[in-house]
């Protein structure tokens, strides 16, 4: 084992001499360094989240301010701007489209997962790069054609696909049912499949590299939480994306090859259309067996990163590291098992509903036990208010608050009243949407230091989570209100109804606190990109924390460690270890250099520990030898 | 320009602090603000969460109309009983705790990286409280979706873009065949006339249902899916081309007996539609007309059924069907 070890490391060695020989094109644009990738992905993530952003302010605009008249918008949008100013209600229905597409797979599960899998995990577990880091720009890359082609679809004449971001046939079928199922929809669909290509090939490496690649020492029971979390998201992703390739592929044919998977009974534009035996519920079993653990995909990273964020600024162990653990494992499997509460009244037997009412209710079990592990964290802790702290207490909040609705709507006989209303909207916004990005904002405060080898500006950081925390909260909490009074989604206006035709004024308040919301990124965009070149140096581990990655150089370069990879001998909490000086002790930190500090069954393994250490030392002195 | 100012603004604190010397500790001054901070959401967001929930209360709670919805919103409003107390417990929790424990160098953390006891109380105590919710959410389940019983009346509805079309079954109380390739402007539910069952059946600009009987909603679609809403029914179900759906319920008030209730003389019971279908996705609205017993078998029995309506449709019948149709004809 320890010979293997050692012969990895020589390898590694030699690829690090390569890195002298990088010109622009192979360090910045086609570059196979983990590090790069991830920053790759992270501002590709931004723009995306910009653009979706601000595709809801529009769609915000016209719901708070239906009689607005939005013709100063007409440069930008064009055609979509009717006569009278007022916005096109098919393109109302693509840009919410479009708004979910984008932040759920470019933002969230790209920007989130290829950020910082990307970045944390060869530097937490100690590997010199991804298990192959061509594949890895390879998926970099697809990723980045998937949005070109996303982005294309936008400007097309029909405008993109339209069919909300679940895009339900026969609707995304049926080039005559709303014009972006034409040219819109086909792209939409490409993009998925690169997307899913994407995804899988980024997965395969995250998960190939955490099971071959950790340091000496770094059991599986020694991982930072944030790895688990990667790894079990990639695992996720492997098992469900294949499924919505599957479902897209069928959709496809029925739209292109006059099959009849999805398609059956059809009168529309004046003709009959000859499909005969499909079933649209089919293509709802098979998109939520991605969609909804695409939810955990999207929300376990956040979740890992705000673990490593909050113990390391509680300055305390996270509490319950294998109950964590445990219950990450059991959200992993439990995703699987739950697709169907999305379907309680899309007409499927009920006797399903009832097994996934069940199925789905087991699932806030895990999910409860990670909240209460983390206020325990938070319990009688020394806390230190980062920007990243903070945006990861606003995560366990939204966690809390979006988490609770999800009681009610997995409930079939309550979710008969609330499904596809605005209550399911102020649930997943916040549990999923809100709670995600918080995750990855507070990534972002947290490894900054580590990524470009400079600090953001802190006092930046309070405004920008203090504006954007009580701005979610403004914009997502009135709609509980709105959904519970029985308000449909994917409304272009809601005078159509007298249950509806009330709460102007909080669809009004609702569109200023988005807009507020949204103006506020531009605080953290700055702060990004000037402390990127003009902000102060950091140290070589700001946050005082335990973890591999802050045993780096300021600016790791490729290889990541200059000489040995360090050995690992403890887990990554050890934070305020009664008797220990320091209130840290890094996992490099060997249990035999700390008998202050050891706990009774530490203290046992000291012994075998320093067994393997001379053991080790005796490899490296016959190799040296042999050279 | 909002960079600029932006800019500007970050300028002069930075300058700020490097003077003061506060960004070389470990935790600034900003520390307790932060921690304060914490405090005052809890207390104002608390507050303005009470204050609108109190006060809009009778704006977004719809009155119910429907014997399942009465079961339905007790489950809502328990579930939120108990989800409403884990909230405010939690929240109260993790707000303050950042103000008692915030930075202080004199201080260390307490050690303390897990206990099974606690582990094991917090997985089962809320695994107990969901049981308990997901079996009397399972027990209304289970009855909503039961069978309708036998003396329920039908009623078709079919959705299409972007409009639904209500059908009901005549005199025989059973709905015709129908299939979407018959189709045509004058027929445009796709009814089979060559089955019997057809004959009597009729159209309704308004979908009339009697008070305090079982009514059982056919659902259907004509192009792409559509949902079937009455909020104030607490009913819901997606219309799927190809795959007829159905829903059964019991309304309680009729749309008089409402108006008086709401104290608004214009109130109408309203059907949506609530999976997104195009364009006119907003606008598919459908009125129910709930009335006593007595004036609904009035009414039914004064309706004229589509081949009364439209002859035309009989033509092209096999002679012994044209027979029947004419008979029925003639008896009006």
């Amino acid at each position: 084992m320890s010979t293997a070890s050692v012969a990895n490391h020589d390898a590694a060695h030699d690829h690090g001499d390569h890195e002298h020989h990088d010109n622009f094109v192979t360090k910045y644009i086609f570059s196979q360094d983990h590090k790069m990738i991830a920053k790759q992905y992270l501002v590709t993530g931004m723009f995306w989240a910009l653009l979706g952003g601000f595709l809801s302010v529009l769609f915000r605009l016209q719901l708070g301010f239906p009689e607005m008249d939005m013709s100063f918008l007409r440069p930008l949008l064009g055609g979509w701007i009717d006569e009278t100013g007022h916005l096109d209600p098919t393109f109302y229905l693509a840009l919410v489209t479009m708004h979910g597409t984008i932040m759920v797979f470019f933002v969230l599960t790209a920007g989130l997962s290829g950020t910082f899998s990307n970045f944390l995990i060869p530097l937490q577990i100690g590997a010199r790069d991804m298990a192959s880091g061509f594949m890895n720009m390879l998926s970099y890359w697809l990723f980045f054609l998937s949005g070109v082609i996303m982005f294309i679809s936008l400007f097309l004449k029909t405008g993109p696909a339209s069919g909300g971001w679940v895009v339900y046939p026969p609707l995304s079928a049926l080039e005559q049912a709303i014009p972006g199922s034409g040219l819109g929809m086909t792209l939409w669909l490409v993009a998925m499949t690169l997307f899913i290509a994407s995804s899988l090939m980024g997965g395969i490496n995250y998960i190939t590299t955490v099971i071959n690649l950790r340091t000496k020492g770094m059991s599986f029971s020694k991982l930072p939480l944030t790895i688990w979390a990667f790894f079990l998201t990639a695992v996720i992703g492997l098992l469900s994306f294949p499924v919505l390739f599957a479902a897209a592929l069928l959709l496809v044919f029925d739209r292109s090859f006059g099959t009849s998977f999805y398609l059956s009974d059809i009168y529309i534009g004046g003709e009959a259309l000859p499909n005969t035996g499909g079933s649209p519920v089919l293509y709802q079993h098979l998109f939520w067996f991605l969609g909804h653990p695409e939810v955990y995909i999207v929300l376990l990273p956040a979740l890992g990163i705000t673990s490593e964020v909050i113990a390391t600024n509680s300055r305390k162990p996270i509490f319950g590291y294998k109950a964590m653990i445990v219950s990450l494992l059991g959200i992993t499997v439990l995703s699987f098992v739950v697709w169907a509460h999305h379907m309680f009244v899309s007409g499927m037997n009920p006797f399903l509903g009832s097994i996934f009412m069940f199925l789905t209710l087991i699932i806030a079990v895990p999910s409860a036990v990670k909240v209460f592990n983390y206020l325990t964290t938070l319990w009688r802790g020394n806390l230190i208010f980062t920007p990243a702290m903070l945006f990861s207490i606003g995560l366990v909040s939204f966690f809390i608050s979006g988490g609770l609705t999800g009681i009610f709507l997995g409930s079939s006989a309550i979710d008969i009243q609330l499904h596809d209303t605005y209550f399911v909207v102020a649930h997943f916004h916040l549990v999923m949407g809100s709670a995600s990005f918080f995750g990855m904002i507070a990534g972002v405060y947290h490894w900054f230091p580590k990524m470009f080898g400079r600090m953001m500006d802190a006092k930046l950081g309070y405004i920008h989570f203090w504006i954007t925390f009580v701005g979610v909260y403004m914009v997502f909490f009135p709609m509980h209100y709105i959904g519970i009074a029985g308000f449909p989604r994917r409304y272009y206006m809601f005078t159509n109804f007298d249950f509806t035709n009330m709460y102007t004024d909080l669809n009004m308040f609702v569109s200023v606190a988005a807009i507020i919301t949204f103006a506020a990124q531009f605080i953290f965009l700055f702060n990004f990109f000037y402390s990127m070149y003009k902000g102060r140096k950091a140290t070589l581990n700001p946050w005082q924390s335990n973890t591999l990655e802050w045993t780096t150089p300021l600016h790791p370069g490729h290889g990541n460690w200059p000489g040995e990879i360090p050995s690992v001998y403890r887990w990554p909490y050890d934070y305020s270890k009664p008797g220990a000086e320091e209130d840290f002790i890094p996992q490099t930190v060997p249990l035999s250099a700390t008998p202050e500090s050891n706990l009774p069954h530490e203290q046992e393994l000291v012994k075998v520990e320093l067994e393997i250490m001379k053991e080790e030392e005796e490899v490296l002195v016959s190799n040296e030898a042999k050279h | 320009m909002i960079f600029s100012i932006i800019w500007m603004v970050y300028r002069i604190q930075t300058l700020v602090s490097v003077v003061k010397g506060s960004d070389k500790k470990v935790a600034s001054g900003s520390n307790k603000v932060n921690a304060i901070l914490f405090l005052v959401f809890l207390v104002g967001t608390g507050i303005l969460m009470f204050w609108y929930s109190i006060k809009e209360f009778h704006n977004y709670q719809l009155p119910i109309a429907s014997e399942h919805g009465v079961v339905t919103d007790r489950l809502f409003w328990v579930s939120m009983a108990i989800t409403g107390v884990v909230f405010l417990i939690t929240h109260v929790l993790l707000f303050v705790f950042p103000y008692k424990y915030q930075y202080s160098e004199k201080r260390k953390a307490s050690f303390y990286p897990d206990n099974n006891k606690l582990e094991v109380i917090w997985t089962i105590v809320p695994g107990i409280v969901l049981a308990g919710l997901v079996i009397s959410g399972w027990m209304a389940w289970s009855d909503i979706t039961a069978p309708a019983p036998e003396n329920a009346h039908t009623v078709e509805i079919m959705g299409y873009q972007f409009a639904w079309e209500v059908r009901y079954p005549g005199k025989d109380n059973v709905l015709g065949d129908y299939d979407y390739r018959l189709i045509t402007a004058t027929n445009s539910h796709g009814i089979d006339f060559s089955d019997k069952n057809a004959i009597d059946d009729f159209p309704s600009p308004v979908v009339v249902i009697p008070k305090g009987e079982p009514v059982l909603f056919k659902i259907r679609a004509r192009d792409v899916l559509h949902s079937v809403f009455a909020p104030h029914m607490r009913l819901k179900m997606d219309a799927v081309p190809g795959m007829p759906t159905r829903f059964w319920f019991v309304p309680t008030k009729t749309t008089a007996e409402m108006r008086e209730e709401t104290g608004n003389p214009e109130f109408q019971y309203e059907i949506a539609c609530t999976e997104i279908c195009g364009r006119g996705h907003f606008s598919m609205r459908k009125i129910i007309e709930v009335v006593e017993p007595e004036a609904y078998q009035k009414w039914y029995a004064e309706q004229k059924s589509f081949i009364q309506m439209n002859p035309s449709l009989a033509a092209g019948l096999p002679s012994e069907k044209k027979e029947v149709a004419e008979i029925q004809l003639s008896e009006k």
